[in-house]
């Protein structure tokens, strides 16, 4: 059977020319970068090259770059090390509701341990509202935490003016770019973001590396202790073959950026168009206009999201769920409840994440074989049932309201 | 995650669908997830002739449902109100811990579905 990967927001495929540049740091070029002779040369020469083409794809100085081990880590450093670094201006943070659990759950632990936190709220669509910010920043405030872009439902962040508003209160911003950078053009020198996390493995490159970009002249505390690594700021020997993937990955990723979203926008438009013509009571989450190119997150009412990603694996199309009976911990989607949906509408969630290799071919056997898998399983559903019954009385279905759209 | 013999009544599920005059109708939710599941049973002559689900739930749900009505189906009530939620999951060669929950629901509908007919038919 042949597969379709549409998970391309969980990760994404390396390239083969990301592997093929990685292949030689596990084998002739192993030396370590901090050792003086030839071997520790050799290697010391990758990784300023490979800060050299990160930086550059990012519009930053190599030494505003400090490799970590992936966005993750580049999250906990930014945050915790802002607040070890500012502790003498105060402990307040501000972040949104749809952040990754990388920035939201660090910041609560900051806030168990005596911070004090403003989680900003969201939109219907998703998106932060810079008012709402303005409004949120004190004198104590230390740092501003918001998402570039977000990894369920795609909402991309007004970034430019968030930062902006930061900048001239004085607060530093940190923004979570992990599944921006690739996708969507961003240049450092003409957005004021103070600190960026990125994730080699959602841009073709490599797991398990990633790279936090801290504008000059920014002080940050340090997670890790040990070695004169990264600045010291992230001690520890580099894993150079990741690390040289990272640059290769980011430098295919952010050529072309217009062209290559363009057309994994049109996949995306095409898909989402087809599954609300064919599937009835559906509808589409996040923003209709500012999602990433390769997002598509609907929620198929009376459907639950768990069975509809096996009924569709059995098919061979791989996608992932925002349901509660998908996470460990039988919560819905903390993303999809902050935009104000229903726990039954999040319960039928579905992220279709397309990427460079899918076609519209893949779109179009993924649009009819879902119809197939909702039609089954709404054929049990007993609340299915009862809305088609409903429908038949009355034709109305659900309400709709509008987004702030913003530039 | 799931074994053989859960995706296969998730894929073929035995039952499924309404039943139009059923003796009894039980329908739990559930107050983890969100799911609903409802069982519907034909009672003739103190047995359990007939019995449908519809579910609305994770595949363990569905597979769940399923295996109760091939467990429940032919029993007599006296048998049928005897089924666990374990027997349930044990029949499907087991569940991941997470999702116990979702068997239980089977077996706590069908002793609904059956104090419903109990409640229509005092005598009975
Ligand atoms: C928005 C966002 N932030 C952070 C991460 C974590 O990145 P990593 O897997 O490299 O630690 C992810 C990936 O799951 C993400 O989507
Ligand atoms: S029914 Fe929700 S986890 Fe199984």
């Amino acid at each position: 059977m042949e597969r379709i990967y549409l998970d391309h927001g969980a990760t994404t495929p390396p390239h083969a020319e990301v592997v093929e540049a990685m292949l030689p740091y596990y084998r002739q070029y192993f030396g370590n970068p901090s050792s003086v002779h030839s071997f520790g040369r050799e290697a010391r020469r990758a990784l300023d090259e490979s800060r050299e083409k990160t930086a550059l794809a990012l519009g930053a100085a190599p030494e505003e770059i400090i490799f970590t081990s992936g966005g993750t880590e580049a999250n906990n450093l930014a945050i915790q090390g802002v607040i070890e670094s500012l502790s003498h201006k105060g402990s307040h943070m501000i972040t949104s509701a749809v952040e990754h659990h990388a920035v939201l759950d660090t910041m609560n632990k900051m806030s168990q341990k005596g911070c004090s936190l403003t989680v900003l709220p969201v939109d219907r669509c998703g998106m932060v509202d810079p008012h709402e910010l303005k409004k949120a920043i004190r004198d104590d405030s230390v740092l501003v935490s918001i998402m570039t872009a977000n990894n369920e439902i795609g909402t991309i962040q007004p970034v430019m003016e968030l930062a902006a508003i930061c900048r001239e209160k004085g607060v530093l911003f940190h923004t979570d770019a992990v599944q921006a950078i690739g996708n969507i053009p961003l240049n450092l020198k003409e957005v004021p973001i103070d600190f960026l996390s990125l994730s080699a493995h959602k841009l073709y490159g490599p797991k398990g590396i990633g790279a936090l970009f801290i504008r000059k002249g920014t002080k940050l505390g340090k997670l890790m202790f040990g070695g004169g690594q990264e600045r010291k700021l992230r001690p520890g020997t580099e894993n150079l073959p990741a690390i040289v993937g990272l640059a290769k990955a980011i430098e295919m990723a952010t050529a072309d950026i217009p062209g290559k979203s363009k057309a994994v926008a049109a996949l995306r438009d095409r898909m989402i168009e087809k599954l609300l013509e064919k599937i009835d009571a559906i509808q589409l989450n996040g923003h209709p206009e500012h999602r990433l190119p390769g997002n598509v997150n609907i929620s198929v009412k009376f459907v639950e999201g768990e069975s509809l990603l096996l009924d569709l694996d059995l098919k061979g199309v791989a996608a992932s769920s925002g349901s509660a009976c998908t996470s460990g911990s039988l919560e819905a989607s903390h993303v999809l409840m902050a935009c104000g949906m229903d726990q039954q509408t999040a319960h039928g969630s579905l992220r279709l994440t397309l990427g460079h290799g899918n076609t519209a071919e893949e779109v179009d056997y993924t649009v009819a074989t879902l119809k197939d898998s909702v039609e089954r399983l709404r054929g049990m559903s007993s609340l299915y049932r009862d809305y088609r019954r409903q429908v038949e009385k009355k034709r109305n279905i659900g309400e709709e309201k509008t987004c702030t759209t913003k530039k | 995650m799931y074994n053989k013999k859960v995706m296969d009544h998730f894929q073929n599920p035995r039952n499924a669908g309404e039943m139009l005059k059923p003796s009894g109708v039980g329908e739990v939710g559930n107050m983890k997830c969100g799911d609903i599941m409802k069982i519907f049973i034909k009672v003739e002559d103190g047995r359990i002739e007939d019995i449908n689900f519809l579910t609305f739930g994770c595949g363990a749900a569905i597979a769940s449902s399923s295996m109760l009505t091939e467990l429940v189906k032919g029993k007599t009530l006296e048998e049928a109100l005897k089924i666990t939620n374990t027997d349930v999951a044990e029949n499907l060669g087991g569940l991941p811990d997470a999702k116990l929950h979702c068997s239980n629901l089977a077996a706590d509908a069908l002793h609904k579905a059956i104090e419903d007919y109990q409640s229509n038919n005092p005598s009975a």
